[in-house]
């Protein structure tokens, strides 16, 4: 029987203003193996954890309940308090009554009756704990980052700097990402290529860094410190090694129609491209969907054209595999698609565009030259209507509930350029609200309003029509309480910016969480901004949410930062909670291998005694305890329930929901 | 194809292909054959039998008889087969020892039905192409073959022996078949009537443990219900819900196993219909991640013990009411 002491956590009244926190621990101390049960207004502070302390020498515990926050929030405080005073860390149960309980009922019955049903399970689990050593396992020391925008670059420099080996894996041909297409930056319209196209090439050059562009992430295996990933370089029918990024073949090419997506098919390139000057790595790419030679296996111009020899059509795609100890992601966003917002008849008119178009609509490399023409006819023009919130902030199920940060900023920069380089313009920006938090963001957009005479206009546009070479826009003027109709020559539309669409599959691929709009989550939006939840999995950029340049480098060193102590360490400390088979009873079936996602389980023939002297061979589980998580899946495929889990066996599981329903 | 069969057997035996043969045995009566293991000719010539009434499935005698020292002779029949596939999957079998004989299979034959037709007093039955010559105390009777099929017979859901080192008849192929309109007709039940069902054909379990003995995917080293650590060995139900429950309980542990073989109804001597709980498991996953037959071969991963990205929520597409 084990001697259980119970302590009651008020977390002032957090707990206690819904939970008659002394009824509790009068209640449960009459459960079976209670020797002491007290309360206290903070358990987790130094006086509460004295307390569990003494009472542990005082009264010979031999397992502690605690009932208080959430195992996640101080589990860990309370093992090493218990440690202190010499009883093992596995000892400790914690009911949580706080975030199951006092937060969730008003009523203080019913909170209290609650409270001490959880306080009821905990006890029947530790009466069936028993102590558990932690092993150790070792750290790789090498970090992969996914997605080579500016929060992966950032982030690769950074730990590259501290002396680690990275690597990037990007999905373009080229890294850079939606900075490269971004003509200048708010609020001191610099720009984007000046600033970036350095950290680029010093990506490149860096000895401790690989760059794996138009890579994926295949597959992921294994944990913290030790993840086993495949990177599929797809093919590229380029040899990397080869190719001086000349630039020949992407002028002779004779398929001369293919969309440009680096200019988002605004002009045309060739089958086989460099996607700008600056790319890095600069390396020609043959797109297979256009190049004839791969369709039907008649041209080969590239090929003959290209002195280095690096044209290599049978390429296939490759899969490399490499260990990480840690991983972070960094695969940014993409505006969202406008199809559902026909009233802004973007696909109508090609003179409506968004502003990441609008940004290569002004950009020097961009399909204009950096002269603001119109897409339809090349005309300069006079009025223009910037419409922002287009699909964000948006409650009718066609949009994105949240606010995409980042377009109040660049919308201001937009209609601020544009009267500079054409004060014959007038622009006019339509919005809900302005909203400018950020280091001398405000007075940025008061500078377009001041001095650049921007016309800011409260109110949504309601209607964009094309009729006769003109936009008819109709919009409502809020302030002014008035209906404005609007020609205007050309129509923006700050869209809203999503997770890239690689983000969901990637985030099954690493076990991340998401949250509804396929944001990666954070272990703690407050404490743990740059952390998921899963361990040696890190994030960087917008991948966790919309943000700015600044925001975004902020990230991506402060995740790095993360990712230098982990890899500092030679050795983690494993999850003691790991699976073992029974061996009487496994049947060798293999149905936990095939579910393991760590590769924990083996097999092996192993003889048993049989009746008659007999001797009888049989193939059983073997689980390697540096590598098991403790996930548990392995449990619940065993047909037999041979497998069980340390720490949370079926036993003690069945033993706290008995305790439940009591 | 009965004599066929039972001279195979002496054949591989007399041959010194194999040291022992499993095959069917008469039991108290003409029709309930049961699976035997034989070691002479002699045996085999005394006991052994194969008629309309084998419909035991021998494959799961082969995870012993695999281990013991020789080779084993066992006949497999189309259904019997997949089982068997599925246990080699497991690792259960030890392949190199066991001689698979497959036999083409016309349906077997189920005695209740033969019964219920107004048969009384049966002495044999005399298999003739589509007609059954019933022979009992009252004078002989004629039936038609396919209306006196085991349910799992009249709705075959494969004709083909999916592996075997000798074949004796014509090997057939997948069927389509009606095998899921029952469980069809119980989904379009409401939750209250399904539950009114269930707890009255399940009332009437006496809990012989026959369906799980016989049952091939039920061939644990230790079965829960008898493992002292599960905690409900020897455990007395609490009320009848609790003794209902053994069923669904094993029917989620056969899951993503079963072959849909039938064996477990078939042996019932209380007629529940309990392939039904498995045919649910089997057409739910058919729907949720793609057709998928356990033991009809040795590559496929159960959708059960795998992951692929693409997979669905079970719950959101049922919420959705639809399939995948």
């Amino acid at each position: 029987m084990q001697r259980i002491g119970v302590f009651v956590c008020w977390c002032g009244s957090n707990i206690a203003a819904t939970v008659d926190v002394e009824k509790v621990s009068q209640v449960l101390a009459q459960e079976p193996g209670v020797v002491f049960s007290t309360n206290y207004q903070y358990m987790c502070s130094q006086a509460g954890q004295e307390m569990i302390q003494e009472s542990i020498h005082k009264y010979n515990l031999t397992g502690v309940v605690i009932c208080s926050c959430s195992p996640r929030m101080h589990e860990a405080t309370f093992r090493k308090t218990c440690e202190k005073a010499g009883l093992n860390g596995h000892m400790v149960e914690i009911a949580n009554i706080r975030e199951q309980c006092s937060w969730i009922h008003k009523d203080k019955d019913v909170g209290t009756e609650k409270a001490v049903v959880l306080g009821r399970a905990a006890i029947a689990k530790v009466h069936l704990n028993a102590p558990l050593t932690a092993g150790q396992s070792p750290v790789k020391k090498r970090a992969l980052v996914i997605g080579g925008g500016i929060a992966g670059i950032q982030t690769a420099l950074d730990i590259a700097d501290a002396g680690f080996d990275v690597d990037i894996v990007e999905k373009q041909p080229t890294i850079g990402g939606k900075m490269t297409q971004i003509d200048k930056t708010f609020p001191t319209l610099d720009c984007a290529a000046c600033i970036l196209t350095p950290k680029m090439v010093d990506a490149a050059q860096n000895e401790k860094i690989h760059i794996y562009s138009y890579a994926e992430v295949e597959s992921v295996k294994g944990f913290v410190g030790n993840f086993n990933v495949t990177i599929k370089k797809k093919a590229r029918y380029v040899d990397e090694t080869k190719c001086t990024g000349c630039g020949l073949c992407t002028e002779k090419c004779p398929q001369k129609k293919v969309p440009n997506a680096f200019n988002l098919g605004l002009d045309n390139r060739r089958a086989i491209y460099i996607p700008f000057a600056q790319a890095v790595p600069k390396v020609a790419t043959i797109d297979a969907d256009y190049c004839t030679m791969l369709k039907s296996g008649k041209c080969g111009v590239c090929s003959k054209v290209c002195t280095a020899g690096a044209i290599d059509y049978k390429q296939k795609d490759e899969l490399i595999e490499q260990e990480y100890g840690a991983i972070v992601v960094a695969t940014g966003f993409n505006p969202i698609k406008l199809d559902k917002y026909d009233e802004f008849a973007y696909s109508q008119s090609p003179d409506v565009v968004t502003s990441l178009e609008f940004e290569r609509l002004m950009n020097a490399a961009g399909p204009t030259g950096g002269t603001l023409l119109r897409p339809s006819d090349g005309t300069h023009p006079h009025t223009i209507v910037f419409v922002q919130c287009v699909g964000s902030r948006c409650d009718d199920g066609r949009g994105k509930s949240y606010c995409s940060k980042i377009c109040c900023m660049y919308t201001a920069k937009h209609a601020m350029l544009c009267r500079e380089k054409y004060p014959d313009t007038d622009v006019y920006v339509f919005y809900i609200d302005v909203r400018t938090p950020g280091k001398n963001f405000d007075e940025f957009y008061r500078r377009a309003v001041e001095e650049y005479g921007v016309h800011y206009v409260k109110g949504m546009v309601g209607k964009v029509v094309p009729q006769d070479g003109k936009l008819k826009v109709q919009a409502s003027d809020l302030l002014g309480d008035r209906q404005l109709h609007i020609d205007a020559d050309m129509v923006v539309l700050a869209a809203a910016i999503e997770p890239d669409e690689t983000a969901r599959p990637l985030a099954t691929k690493l076990t991340a969480s998401m949250d509804t709009n396929d944001f990666f989550t954070e272990a703690h939006p407050k404490l743990r901004p740059v952390e998921s939840p899963t361990a040696g999995i890190f994030l960087s950029g917008a991948c966790q949410g919309p943000k700015d340049i600044p925001e975004t480098v902020a990230q991506a060193s402060a995740a790095a930062a993360k990712v230098i102590g982990l890899l500092c360490k030679d050795s983690l400390t494993c999850n003691p909670c790991t699976a073992q088979p029974d061996e009487l009873m496994c049947n060798g079936c293999s149905s936990c291998e095939k579910v393991c996602p760590y590769g924990a389980i083996t097999y092996a023939d192993k003889e048993f005694r049989g009746p008659n002297r007999t001797t009888l061979i049989r193939r059983m589980a073997q689980v390697n305890p540096a590598v098991c998580q403790g996930c548990g899946a392995c449990t619940v495929a065993c047909p037999s329930g041979a497998m069980d889990l340390k720490g949370f066996s079926n036993k003690q599981i069945m033993a706290e929901v008995d305790a439940i329903c009591r | 194809m009965q004599q066929r069969v039972k001279e195979k057997a002496l054949e591989l035996l007399r041959n010194g292909t194999v040291d022992r043969v499993i095959g069917w045995k008469t039991g108290e009566f003409f029709y309930d054959l049961t699976p035997a293991v034989f070691e002479t000719a002699e045996e085999i010539e005394k006991d052994f039998v194969f008629s309309g009434f084998s419909g035991a499935n021998l494959s799961k005698y082969a995870i012993a008889q695999s281990r013991a020292a020789g080779k084993t002779a066992i006949f497999l029949k189309p259904c019997d087969s997949y089982s068997f596939q599925q246990l080699l999957k497991e690792h259960r079998i030890l392949r190199e020892n066991i001689y698979i004989v497959g036999i083409a299979c016309e349906g077997m034959l189920d005695m209740e039905k033969i019964r219920a037709a107004g048969c009384e007093g049966v002495v044999s039955v005399k298999e003739n192409g589509e007609e059954l010559i019933v022979e009992t105390l009252y004078g002989d009777r004629t039936l038609s073959r396919k209306d006196c099929l085991l349910e799992r017979c009249a709705v075959c859901k494969s004709k083909k022996v999916v592996i075997f080192d000798e074949m004796l008849g014509e090997q057939g192929d997948e069927q389509e078949t009606a095998r899921f309109d029952r469980v069809a007709e119980l989904e379009a039940m409401t939750p209250e009537e399904r539950f009114a069902f269930w707890r009255g054909e399940l009332s009437r379990c006496i809990r012989c443990n026959a369906c799980r003995n016989v049952c091939p995917a039920c061939s644990c080293e230790k079965c829960v219900f008898d493992n002292d650590k599960s905690g409900v060995r020897n455990k007395a139900a609490a009320d009848p819900f609790e003794e209902n429950l053994f069923h669904i309980i094993r029917a989620f542990h056969v899951a993503g196993r079963c072959t849909d073989c039938g064996e477990c109804s078939r042996v019932c001597p209380q007629n529940i219909p309990l392939h039904l709980l498995n045919r649910k498991f089997i057409k739910d996953i058919n729907e949720l991640y793609g057709t998928y037959q356990a033991g009809a071969d040795m590559e496929t991963k159960s959708p059960l013990t795998d992951f692929t990205t693409d997979d669905c929520e079970p719950s959101i597409v049922h919420e959705r009411g639809g399939v995948k």
